[in-house]
């Protein structure tokens, strides 16, 4: 048993650190230190610079292109990442539909997505969710039924996040009203070109459209973009749950995070003294922090028992839950340092009006706003009280 | 980066777990909990033949010390079962410091029979005025001839009854929370002046407050500067009590889902409602954080750097207790009734449980602790 990473791990996490550095860009790094909006071309610009490098699917296989590290060099690669203000790369083509397709998809569907996800040509999106199916995911209502060579889709998709920027959008789809909830459903890959695909954003509590309704009227989907097999769906759902829960506990994020809080609460003054020399603000900065640390070994001690060739479990859930509460305390505690400064709800540094003041030092400038859109962390990807449902049936026996 | 431990590591905490649950299972350790000494020296020379008290010794003296994943083990054994006998205080804590301390003869003369369990030693350290603080010492001592006299008041001395040998701190110089000063004496129990009031502590344990009145001690190590090997002494003793409270953890959280499995109401097993349910599963996340930190612990209790050692102990203590606290707590009242009776195992875990969330220092102490070296790191 030894917690401290071998030579070689240093010696990547070195080579990781110096790639970074020369490699993101000044303003793309500002916006992500400073937790202020990165935008579309962000994203996809990174996604170019490390699939240049070879990077471009670090959870990835080489089979299929991808960087073949092991998790634990992976972990080190988003700690560095995040550490060094790279966007997050986008879940829903590398964790989430990649997978499914490595796995489940066939030859030429393989051949067709896969390079296009690690060239950052295809923007994937999600579609899960629906107004009467969130937790109970298995009730889902879209129908594709079989028409002359292909399937005709109707219904209502919720909670598409970035939806807007999505060219592509894999969906849960009912096959067979007949069946059992779960036997029914199948994986489909929809064109959002289609016609028929309508697409609604949603404004969110922080004022942001992050998040998407998007609807299907009588859209045509070839038969050739289904995935594995038909009504087989929710096992490949499941399988993607499990993959997109590994990496959710956000260590690195957070590190990243819980030193701006620290950066803010050392310049914001109480009685005319740095508030983190506040005994009772810097008790709870400390709780977090140390929390923080005991994830991180609890992410690493799954990450090796994956490595050991055990699937991911039910940790995963743990892994949420912990995570995405402290995600959530870390917003809070930074909304709190600012104090009445935070209240003012401005989107961006970009929305600053030339030549107008304000009284408020930058860093205030989203923390009010990152702690409203932060709730979103125990709800979505299956709510902490799912999680803890899994838990209680999966660990516990219960 | 490696979590999985080496063969013999694994086969040596497997058998210390089969020895526990063969030998020390409740209603055997409720007899022990009974009895007048309240610890068994059968159990504690079978501890001493499958060599569960040299993890600390050094190689020279026939032990296995550094063995951080052997002690590791043994801890979390320790704590599912509840232990009563002294394997901190003795072959942790008192061991580690004759070791650090000790004269080449001391460790040759003293070690072996500890070793051997025909001896044991506890720390007689915190007094009546220190709290958590490692540095107030006011007992004094004064020399006299070769040997020297000790005066002065040391409070909840664990397993101090069942001590041959006290090593007390005492100060020959410097002020009450001075670090330098302060020196190590080895006390003979039962010697002249050394006058014990015993007591059991909440979760059963033989202790006693000591009263020093011209104690004769002999001295450990160099006049006045065992402060840094009491502090060392005392971390690998915390790290030990850290992976202990996992082991006590672990035992709540499975009974407390063994009885909400077969306990029934409304026609049906009580573990079958969500809201329990949902409770037992923040209890196996306290659990699983709790073990995290334990290996962290156990990793950085030796540690050089007194600032990188003093931030991961005190972490894990921080987490430990609060998980001690939240999963003690939850497993009694999801026992309802039953878990507030003496005849269920999880309430002797509670009371273990409390007692281990305040041992060593408490959560508050800890978190103090934490922000204090994480300051001094960041310059702030």
């Amino acid at each position: 048993m030894d917690l401290s990473f071998t030579g070689e791990e240093l010696a990547f996490r070195e080579e990781v650190r110096a790639f970074l550095e020369a490699s993101v860009p000044a303003e793309t790094r500002r916006a992500v230190l400073e937790g202020l909006e990165v935008s579309r071309d962000d994203t996809v610009r990174w996604q170019q610079i490390l699939h240049r490098r070879g990077w471009g699917g670090p959870n990835w296989p080489k089979e299929f292109a991808g960087t073949g590290w092991d998790p634990v060099r992976q972990y080190i690669f988003e700690e560095e990442s995040a550490a060094a203000g790279a966007p997050r790369l986008l879940p829903f083509g590398l964790k989430m539909v990649g997978p499914v397709i490595m796995r489940f998809g066939n030859a030429a569907q393989q051949k067709r997505f896969l390079p296009r996800i690690l060239s950052g040509e295809d923007w994937w999106a999600q579609g899960y969710s629906e107004p009467g199916s969130g937790s109970d995911l298995a009730s889902l209502k879209t129908r594709a039924d079989r028409r002359d060579g292909h399937y005709l889709v109707n219904g209502q998709k919720t909670w598409i996040t970035l939806a807007q920027h999505a060219n592509w959008i894999f969906c849960l789809v009912r096959t067979d009203p007949a069946v059992k909830k779960q036997a029914g459903i199948s994986f489909l890959l929809v064109d959002m070109k289609s016609r028929g695909v309508t697409v609604r954003p949603i404004t969110l509590l922080d004022g942001s459209q992050e998040v998407n309704e998007v609807w299907f009227e009588d859209v045509e989907v070839p038969f050739e973009n289904l995935v594995g097999d038909e009504n087989s769906g929710w096992t490949y759902a499941k399988f993607l749950l499990g993959h997109e829960r590994t990496n959710i506990a956000g260590v690195g994020a957070s590190k990243r995070e819980l030193a701006r809080l620290k950066r803010i609460a050392s310049e914001e003054r109480k009685d005319g003294k740095p508030l983190l020399a506040d005994p009772g603000f810097a008790a709870r900065v400390a709780q977090v922090e140390i929390d923080l640390m005991a994830l991180e070994i609890t992410n690493l001690r799954v990450l090796a028992a994956e490595a050991d060739r055990r699937a991911p479990g039910a940790e995963a859930s743990l892994l949420k839950i912990k995570g995405t509460q402290i995600q959530q305390a870390i917003s809070e505690l930074m909304m709190h340092a600012a104090g009445p400064l935070a209240l003012p709800l401005r989107r961006g540094a970009t929305e600053d009006v030339p030549g107008a003041r304000s009284a408020a030092p930058s860093h205030a400038a989203r923390l009010g706003a990152t702690y409203l859109n932060l709730r979103k962390t125990s709800i979505y990807g299956g709510s902490n009280e799912i999680q803890k449902n899994i838990i209680a049936q999966t660990i516990l026996g219960l | 980066m490696r979590f999985s431990p080496t063969p013999e590591q694994q086969q040596l905490g497997d058998m210390v777990q089969r020895f526990f649950a063969e030998q020390y299972g409740f209603g055997a350790r409720r007899k022990i909990l009974d009895s007048r000494e309240g610890w068994s020296r059968e159990i504690w020379t079978k501890m001493a033949e499958l060599g569960l008290l040299s993890l600390q010794v050094p190689e020279e003296q026939g032990g296995l010390s550094p063995a951080v994943v052997e002690t590791l083990f043994t801890a979390t054994a320790t704590g599912r079962a509840m232990l009563l006998e002294p394997w901190i205080s003795s072959a942790v804590i008192a061991t580690v410091l004759i070791r650090e301390l000790g004269s080449a003869q001391q460790r040759e003369e003293m070690l072996a029979p500890l070793a051997a369990g025909e001896r044991i030693a506890v720390p007689a350290h915190f007094e009546p005025l220190s709290r958590y603080d490692l540095r107030r010492v006011a007992t004094s001592a004064r020399r006299s001839g070769r040997n020297w006299t000790l005066r002065g008041r040391k409070s909840v001395v664990l397993h101090a009854p069942a001590a041959d040998l006290l090593l007390v701190s005492a100060r020959s110089s410097g002020a009450a929370d001075e670090i330098s000063g302060i020196s190590l004496f080895a006390v003979p129990r039962e010697g002249p002046g050394v006058a014990l009031s015993p007591y059991r502590t909440l979760d059963g344990v033989c202790a006693a407050d000591v009263e020093l009145s011209d104690a004769s001690g002999t001295l450990v190590g160099v006049e006045g500067a065992a402060f840094p090997a009491i502090a060392s002494a005392f971390d690998q003793g915390l790290a030990a009590r850290c992976a202990e409270a996992v082991g006590a953890l672990q035992a709540a959280l499975d009974a407390t889902v063994e009885y909400t499995k077969t306990r029934q109401q409304f026609g049906v097993p009580i573990g079958t409602f969500q809201a329990l349910q949902h409770r037992m599963a923040d209890m196996l996340i306290h659990v699983e954080q709790a073990r995290s930190m334990s290996y962290l612990a156990a990793m950085r209790a030796a540690d050089p750097s007194a600032r990188e050692r003093r931030r991961a102990l005190s972490a894990a203590k921080v987490v430990i207790g609060n998980a001690c606290r939240f999963v003690g707590q939850e497993a009694v009242q999801l026992h309802g009734g039953m878990g507030v009776t003496d005849e269920t195992a999880v309430s002797h875990l509670f009371r273990r449980l409390t007692a281990l969330e305040m041992a060593l220092g408490d959560t508050a102490h800890h978190l103090e602790q934490f922000v204090a070296a994480t300051a001094l790191a960041e310059g702030t």
